[in-house]
């Protein structure tokens, strides 16, 4: 934490988890949540280790925000094993544990100042009133909210709220703080900026963080690695980097950004490459690195659309190339996204980032165009 | 469309009436309002100050038994008005007695309806909402029978040989019957069984809006469910408990029906003081004395909870 070991003697990892010797600080053995019939967890295992910002991502109803329940003690798993710091917690109340929770709707205590509710956790301590006040006023001055000390909650705006209920939630220096939808009450603009402000706090204070979000840009902003979930299991664990551009499931290269997914069967399976044949192109599909698959067997060429160029030439340096006509032109500033209809019918995503001004070449709405890929640039996904 | 040009458009002869009402300065908002205040005008006020002229007349052996406050004679208009009700009721330590009696009973029972009545309307408000339901309508159930009806039935269940005693002695817990009907403790059975649904319902409107986040955050931050109770759910629901202690305070001060029904000879409370001097002694001046005196005594509690409320919504 903040005192006395500024200078740490050695810099952690910056990928702990890469390291098969490191303990994780916090562990999900197979954890297991019924609400009745409805599964809400689905036998997730976990690890986190210390001074990650872990996000938990997935849509609504996926159980994410059933798992961070589980980890604060609100839920009791229907089985498995939760362990923080080494300690099982098990049968140990919310009250008892040394995780703080920084709450969706804030939950800041209505009728309570800013100063009172900061103080609410130290004071459950017991601790000195002199050392409350103290503790109170450099939470205060850490998220720039000295000024509004004696207000109440009602009289602040929603990023200033987001602010005092951060502080409330690191004032008692939790080893783990969960946050649940941390940001989802604000607007872009300043949603942007308390992105940053989160991280830097963060690491100065080298909290372990767990964020629970639907919003697939805020992880990626946000986290040292991301824990996509649906249907209460975990689909995939890795950096945000991992997840969006090696996503292992079509439901991960579908949610994270977006793709252009193309169904097909491997056909020939060779050394070095497989060739995929699908309906959705005139040829087959050039995959390069071997793909644990049989031949027949059923999979999709996920491709992002950034990945995918466009011209009106031919594309000589690409095995992928396919022909089609621009359908439709979406001009989004930096960027320009391409609706591309393939002679076999298909539509294809294709984004280009407008690096000049104005453009001889400009494509348009109409144009016959070759669309191609480089032959990394497509991923096999099969289930 | 103010409320009056619909009225000028829908009613034949409504121009009429809508200019009309224009004139001295009354459009839609101003007739909503003005009909509860006319009620309160002709119900409550003009009662309230024939009430008032009584008090300060003089008795008589009369129809009405009181002589009339003014009298016109010879040109002259001549007001009598008579503080001596008051002065009387300073006079005889009975009413003085029958006020505070009166008004601790009415603090007591208060406070045994409030530590019933919080715990039930809190696990009712906790309850799953078709569970919640149901526990309410039990609450309520009991205005389906007559309030007399259910304090006669308290009698029965009250008196020597009544369900209580006889099941007591039935045990072997007890060789005589205890004495329970025609003491305090009847009295105070029978307010907090009466009131006990007024305690209730504003308790449990105020406790269903408490939003478990604030208690899970509590618990997230060190306090103990009982540290959370105090610090947390008890501030939260204070409006809560400030209208259903009104509710039942103001009524029970001026409780008649009960301590007549259920009260011995001495339980002196001021609706039976009222009571005797109207009906038994016939003495108009000091019983309505006596009952301007109460409404002082209950109107300082409505103020206090009236700047309560307002205090409240200007936070909100």
């Amino acid at each position: 934490m903040s005192e006395g070991n500024a200078t740490p003697d050695a810099e952690p990892r910056a990928d702990p988890w890469a390291d098969p010797h490191a303990v994780p600080f916090l562990q999900v053995r197979n954890v297991t949540k019924k609400f009745g019939a409805f599964v809400a967890v689905d036998n997730v295992s976990l690890d986190i280790y210390k001074g990650e910002i872990f996000c938990l991502l997935g849509g609504s109803g996926c159980g994410k925000s059933t798992l961070l329940r589980l980890l604060s003690g609100f839920e009791t798993a229907s089985s498995g094993q939760i362990i923080i710091d080494g300690q099982d917690q098990e049968g140990v109340p919310p009250f008892a544990r040394k995780t703080n929770m920084m709450f969706q709707s804030y939950a800041l205590f209505p009728h309570m100042s800013v100063e009172k509710n900061i103080a609410y956790g130290l004071k459950r301590d017991g601790l000195p009133k002199a050392e409350i006040a103290a503790r109170v006023s450099d939470m205060l001055s850490l998220v720039q909210m000295d000024q509004f000390a004696s207000r109440k909650p009602h009289q602040l705006s929603g990023g200033q709220r987001q602010r005092v209920a951060l502080a409330r939630s690191l004032v008692k220096k939790p080893k783990l703080l969960m946050l649940d939808e941390p940001l989802g009450a604000l607007d872009k603009k300043l949603r942007e900026e308390t992105q940053f402000e989160l991280i830097k706090i963060q690491e100065s204070l080298g909290v372990t963080f767990v964020v629970v979000t639907h919003d697939q840009e805020e992880a990626m902003t946000l986290s040292s690695r991301i824990g996509v979930m649906t249907e209460g299991r975990i689909v995939q664990v890795g950096t945000p980097h991992e997840i969006y551009e090696y996503p292992q499931s079509r439901f991960v290269a579908d949610f994270i950004g977006s793709v252009n997914m193309f169904e097909g069967r491997i056909t020939e399976d060779h050394e070095d490459h497989v060739l995929i044949g699908s309906r959705d192109t005139q040829t087959d599909i050039f995959v390069p690195h071997g793909i644990s698959g049989v031949v027949g067997q059923q999979v999709a060429v996920a491709v992002r659309p950034e990945k995918v160029q466009i011209s009106k030439s031919q594309l000589h340096d690409m095995r992928n190339t396919f022909t089609g006509k621009i359908d439709e032109i979406a001009y989004m500033g930096n960027s320009s996204v391409f609706q591309v209809l393939l002679d076999s019918g298909k539509r294809v995503r294709v984004s280009q980032s407008n690096r000049m001004r104005s453009n001889e070449d400009t494509l348009k709405w109409g144009d016959r165009v070759h669309v191609g890929w480089h032959d990394d640039a497509g991923i096999v996904v099969s289930s | 469309m103010s409320a009056t040009a619909e009225l000028n458009r829908r009613l034949p002869g409504g121009r009429y009436i809508g200019g009309v009402l224009q004139r001295i300065g009354l459009d839609g908002r101003g007739l909503v309002i003005a009909i509860p205040t006319i009620w309160l005008l002709l119900f409550f006020l003009i009662p309230f100050l024939v009430v008032a002229k009584i008090s300060l007349s003089e008795a008589a052996i009369a129809r009405p038994p009181y002589l009339p406050i003014w009298e016109w004679s010879d040109g002259f208009l001549n007001i009598n008005l008579n503080f001596g009700n008051y002065l009387f009721l300073l006079d005889d330590p009975l009413y003085v007695a029958a006020y505070i009696e009166s008004v601790r009973i009415a603090a007591i029972s208060t406070v045994v309806t409030l530590l019933i009545g919080y715990p039930m309307a809190y696990l009712i408000a906790r309850s799953s909402p078709d569970r919640r339901n149901i526990l309410l309508m039990l609450v309520v159930l009991p205005f389906w029978t007559s309030f007399l009806l259910r304090v006669y039935a308290w009698i029965g269940f009250l008196k020597a040989n009544g369900i209580i005693n006889n099941f007591l002695i039935s045990l072997g817990i007890l060789n005589e019957p205890l004495v329970m009907l025609q003491t305090d403790f009847a009295v105070y059975v029978g307010i907090v069984y009466t009131y006990l649904p007024f305690m209730i319902l504003p308790l449990y409107a105020n406790l269903v809006k408490l939003d478990e986040a604030y208690l899970e955050a509590s618990a997230d931050l060190g306090a103990r469910p009982a540290t959370t109770f105090f610090t947390i759910t008890l501030p939260l629901s204070a409006n809560g408990i400030i209208a259903g202690c009104m509710l039942v305070f103001i009524p029970a001060v001026g409780e008649f029906v009960i301590p007549a029904l259920l009260g011995g000879p001495d339980t002196l409370m001021i609706g039976r003081v009222l009571w005797d001097e109207f009906f038994s002694n016939r003495d108009w001046p000091i019983a309505s004395a006596v009952a301007i005196v109460m409404l002082f005594v209950l109107v300082i509690p409505i103020m206090l909870l009236r700047k309560v409320q307002a205090v409240d919504e200007g936070a909100s």
